[in-house]
């Protein structure tokens, strides 16, 4: 149980996706106007993070890995498909958005209403297919990268709501024009990760 | 030929990926802290934004609206392999250091970005020029800022010690922030703000 905790307390503080390994910037810096919209995409991320990484587990566990096959027949352990892990993962998040973007449509419409825009962009998020390749870069077994996955998209929307809040709060600020939007926004990240080392080297 | 030509030249500073479309930012910061992963790193997206916008560009009247984002994953997805495989046999060092990242390229929005902006409405050719400039857009961004940070963050560039260190009996202190994660976000900040006052046309409007 400690180890799970620790792994997550890892995911969200320590190891930050956005923070630490520049993950998912692309959207970072492009959806953090608003809290308001920030707080869905960050929802959308979270949930989306905690069922695929999992997923992709279970396909390279199953099918990918050198000897992966061998549940099939004895005479497939020799194969090793792991050069394939980036096409399958990319098909397995691009097919779980769909999925997670119907399966809310038809039960839960508000929250699809809520979500609704951002579900289609994660799929070409890049801290969703990063949080599966780093699983497979560390051999996390099924449990661990399901509480990865949780932990690490816990741990970028932390930083995409603190983002917006300070963004919304920066509207009132008189930058030089240069440095206006874009450039001024790279330097509050750098100043988020800075604040964000504070937490290296934590464990419980 | 003067269309492929801006084709080729305004990605670089006019219309920049990385400073302007605000595009395929995640792997520009996390692999410049030395000048070789920067610059296999740029050599690969080159590669792949090129190649990937000469296929969607070829298949562009045969793909289906509704479907055309896998489609082009999976062509793009399919380029990353093949530059994957490639590291892995010739510079496995490098490609040990880049980890994800080179699996990453799949996501970087600039070839997706390219792909959908422009190779979806241009002919091949000039989608391949498209490709390269953005590609050379990208690199000059990586470049600069992987110089800046390997030369202050551990006094060397492409590993050869510029500056003698003074933990080796020289008389410079490396500055460790250029290494780690906070000193990316500055310097690509401070090159947004030196593009834009060079260039006043691109300051953001509230």
């Amino acid at each position: 149980m400690e180890h799970y905790l620790n792994l997550a307390v890892k995911a969200i503080f320590v190891e930050n996706m956005a923070l630490a390994f520049f993950l998912g910037m692309c959207s970072f810096l492009a959806v953090s106007k608003r809290v308001s919209t920030a707080l869905g995409l960050g929802a959308a991320v979270i949930f989306v993070l905690t069922v695929t990484v999992p997923l992709n587990n279970l396909v390279y566990a199953y099918a990918l890995k050198p000897g992966a096959l061998a549940w099939l027949s004895p005479s497939l352990a020799e194969i090793d498909l792991s050069f394939l892990g980036f096409l399958t993962f990319i098909g397995t998040i691009a097919a779980m958005t769909q999925i997670v973007e119907m399966t809310l449509d038809r039960f839960a419409p508000a929250l699809y209403a809520a979500l609704g825009i951002f579900l289609p962009l994660i799929a070409v998020n890049c801290a969703i297919l990063g949080a599966s390749l780093w699983m497979m870069e560390r051999n996390y077994n099924l449990v661990e990268s399901a509480v990865f996955g949780f932990g690490s998209g816990v741990g970028w929307a932390l930083a995409i709501v603190a983002l917006a809040g300070i963004r919304e709060r920066l509207r009132y600020s008189n930058p030089p024009a240069g440095l206006r939007g874009l450039g001024l926004t790279f330097i509050i990240v750098g100043l988020m990760a800075i604040g964000f080392m504070a937490f290296a080297g934590v464990q419980l | 030929m003067s269309k492929s030509r801006e084709a080729l030249i305004d990605p670089l500073f006019n219309n920049n990926p990385i400073a302007l479309q605000v595009l395929g930012i995640c792997s520009a910061l996390a692999v410049t802290t030395q000048m070789d992963t920067a610059l296999v790193m740029s050599a690969a997206v080159v590669f792949v934004l090129l190649f990937s916008n000469l296929f969607v560009s070829l298949l562009r009247n045969q793909i289906p609206t509704n479907i055309r984002i896998i489609v082009q994953l999976t062509i793009i997805a399919s380029l990353v392999i093949v530059v994957d495989q490639v590291l892995k046999a010739y510079l496995f060092e490098i490609s040990k250091q880049l980890s994800v990242f080179v699996g990453l390229i799949i996501t970087n929005c600039i070839i997706m970005g390219r792909a959908e902006a422009y190779a979806m409405q241009n002919p091949p050719r000039m989608s391949m020029i498209d490709g390269i400039g953005n590609g050379l857009g990208y690199a000059v961004i990586l470049a600069g800022t992987a110089v800046i940070r390997e030369l202050f963050g551990s006094g060397s560039l492409m590993g050869v010690q510029v500056l003698a260190l003074a933990g080796e009996g020289g008389w410079y202190t490396p500055n460790g922030l250029m290494v780690l994660s906070p000193g990316a976000f500055f310097i690509i900040g401070f090159f947004i703000w030196a593009i834009r006052v060079w260039k006043p046309a691109q300051v953001e409007q509230e």
